[in-house]
């Protein structure tokens, strides 16, 4: 596939040409001193230079809300599926990744054809990182950079950006794009450069292993007191599955209309470290202690969750945790490392 | 460009059954026979599980009690949260959303030529009598078959005609013991491990299969493995709490097992290195 070259005043006219048609457009935008993904109204709203998104962009194909059907009360009930098409512009290297793990794992076993439709619908620019957050530890992760999921992914090389476009539908997108020329291997030398120094740079953490080498540490870590002495500050609050891009838990619920005749069954993002997320009808907790939830989400993390994607670590590294988390116990990085040192495999 | 199921069907959508019989079975549980409105046949193995909904009120995993050798689904609901509440009042006729059946099985093939033991507690009974009824409509397929049942008090027991029929049977053997000694019960009293040491199979060779309220499982199993029972012969049918019933939403999660798909039926020896499942 192709690799050119726009200038930013140009992918700026190629963007509001996009928001001005009917597509919905979703961009990354500047929200007090932080960055959101929203519904893009004016191309001079994007902002590609951003650190970290508040939330991952997976609201996109995982929403905090999302109905799955509607009903007559005590009736029969109606698939919904959304099929609007949408542009997810902004995307960062982790967090594409992030999105990949997730299209396996609502692809295997049983397809599930909500978050499939909606993924499907989706075409998605991406961006290589600019400037990094405070708490990315994307370059431990090896996940700076992404191969694929995107349609196009953009690298910011100064006044220009280089376009790779990676499937039909980014190629097109790439012909919409006013005086977009090919790529010189000046440009293209310049975007190896970013993308080789992100390897580098986006290490505020730095994790003392492999990341391929975290099932085989936490096999051995189980009954680490480690989990007791972080739990012990955790309020429970679900935060850093909130913000966590590759978490995919979540409730199913009814929803009763006004009129008390119709309604919608929906899902919402849940929480492995809430406290009733185990509880059944009876009331008994199958995971009521906090120490045991706050391990359940690290080794969802560098364990449970690899084994059904290839061995692929589900901790890309975007450092959205550390900081959501009000105790500062969530660092997967210092957790894992303190693993490394004080068990007998580290 | 809208890029649509593409026919997938969907995995959420339930499928209304009409009840065709219900009644108490105790104070609290309600049996319900379905069938579907199509008039075709469940197609399910013993072991596994269906999502039950009412629209509006919401859905639940729920064990499946019959068995495949006869018509229709048979299930067993005890009147504990708000949809379970909303089944209780329903009436032969109404209608109840179905979805799967999701699940792993109860070993039939494996165990065929073999003794088997069913160890129920409580509600534990309703999944195990799929299996067990299955066995009898498929006498001459297993060895002798012994069933205990443990239950908190005479007032709880389930299914008590149908287990008077099974104690008349000679080809079955069945203990039964309740938690709480009571003036209207004359046979055993203590906890069901209690039964275990009068078991006539031989149990070192024989499937033993094992569901109850969560604690019981930890005593039953230090019981069978006093009786060397080897843990790859034994079966436990676990509850957790579920939602999409499909290994998604990660509720029934069991370290790296998922409850809804990988058991609720499990091998007691493939449950080694998970240590959240007892």
């Amino acid at each position: 596939m192709s690799v050119s070259t726009v200038t930013k005043e140009q992918f700026k006219q190629f963007v509001s040409a996009l928001v001005d048609s009917d597509q919905s457009v979703i961009g990354i935008q500047a929200k007090d001193d932080k960055f959101a993904f929203g519904e893009l109204n004016n191309a001079d709203d994007l902002r590609l230079d951003y650190d970290v998104s508040i939330l991952p962009p997976k609201k996109y194909v995982l929403p905090q809300k999302e109905t799955l059907l509607s009903f007559e009360v005590g009736g029969d009930s109606q698939t919904v599926q959304n099929t609007a098409p949408a542009v997810l512009i902004g995307v960062h290297p982790y967090d594409m990744i992030a999105i990949n793990q997730m299209d396996e794992l609502f692809r295997q076993g049983e397809y599930d054809s909500h978050y499939m439709n909606r993924r499907n619908n989706l075409t998605i620019i991406a961006c290589d990182v600019v400037t990094p957050s405070k708490n990315v530890f994307a370059s431990s992760m090896n996940t700076t950079t992404a191969e694929s999921g995107f349609d196009i992914m953009l690298t910011d090389i100064g006044d220009a950006y280089v376009v790779e476009a990676a499937t039909e539908k980014g190629e097109a997108l790439v012909k919409q794009m006013p005086g977009a020329v090919e790529a010189t291997p000046d440009a293209v030398s310049k975007r190896n450069a970013a993308r080789e120094k992100n390897e580098t740079a986006l290490d505020q953490h730095k994790l003392d292993c492999k990341p391929a080498f975290l099932p085989k540490l936490l096999e051995k870590a189980y009954e680490h007191p480690i989990w007791e002495e972080k739990a012990r500050l955790c309020y429970s609050c679900g935060s850093c599955n909130q913000v966590c891009p590759t978490c995919y838990c979540f409730d199913v619920q009814d929803e009763v209309e006004w009129d008390m005749k119709s309604g919608c069954r929906y899902r919402a993002w849940d929480g492995c470290l809430l406290q009733n997320f185990a509880t059944v009808a009876g009331n008994h907790n199958f995971r009521q202690k906090r120490a045991d939830r706050f391990r359940h989400r690290l080794y969802r993390k560098g364990k449970y969750v690899p084994g059904k994607i290839d061995g692929e670590i589900a901790c890309v590294g975007c450092g959205r945790c550390i900081t959501a988390c009000t105790s500062k116990i969530a660092n997967p990085v210092e957790i894992y490392n303190a693993l490394m040192t004080e068990t007998e495999i580290g | 460009m809208c890029n649509c199921s593409n026919g997938q069907k969907d995995i959420y959508l339930p499928e209304l059954c009409t009840i065709t019989k219900r009644r108490m079975l105790n104070g609290t549980e309600l049996y319900l026979h379905l069938e579907k409105e199509s008039g075709e046949d469940f197609d399910y193995v013993p072991g596994q599980f269906v999502e039950v909904s009412i629209a509006g009120i919401g859905e639940a995993p729920i064990s499946i009690s019959s068995s495949p050798t006869q018509k229709g689904l048979e299930l067993v609901i005890r009147n504990v949260g708000s949809l379970t509440k909303a089944i209780h009042k329903l009436e032969v006729g109404d209608k109840l959303g179905v979805r799967g059946p999701y699940g792993s099985t109860y070993p039939i093939e494996e165990s065929k030529g073999k003794d088997l033991v069913f160890i129920c507690g409580g509600i534990g009974l309703v999944p195990q009598r799929s299996f067990i009824r299955y066995a009898l409509d498929n006498r001459q397929d297993y060895g002798k078959i012994t069933v205990l049942i443990g239950t908190k008090c005479h007032d709880m027991r389930l299914f008590r005609e149908e287990i008077a029929l099974w104690e008349d049977r000679k080809d079955m053997i069945v203990r039964e013991t309740i938690d709480e000694a009571h003036e209207c019960w004359n046979g055993n009293v203590g906890v069901v491990t209690t039964l275990i040491p009068k078991i006539e199979s031989d149990l070192p060779t024989s499937q033993v299969l094992v569901c109850g309220p969560p604690i019981m499982y930890k005593f039953v199993l230090m019981a069978l493995a006093e009786a060397d029972v080897p843990e790859s012969q034994i079966y436990v049918n676990l509850e957790r709490r579920m939602k999409c019933g499909v290994g998604k939403c990660g509720h029934c999660q069991m370290n790296d097992q998922y409850v809804c798909q990988d058991g609720p039926v499990f091998r007691y020896s493939d449950l080694a290195l998970v240590p959240e499942a007892i």
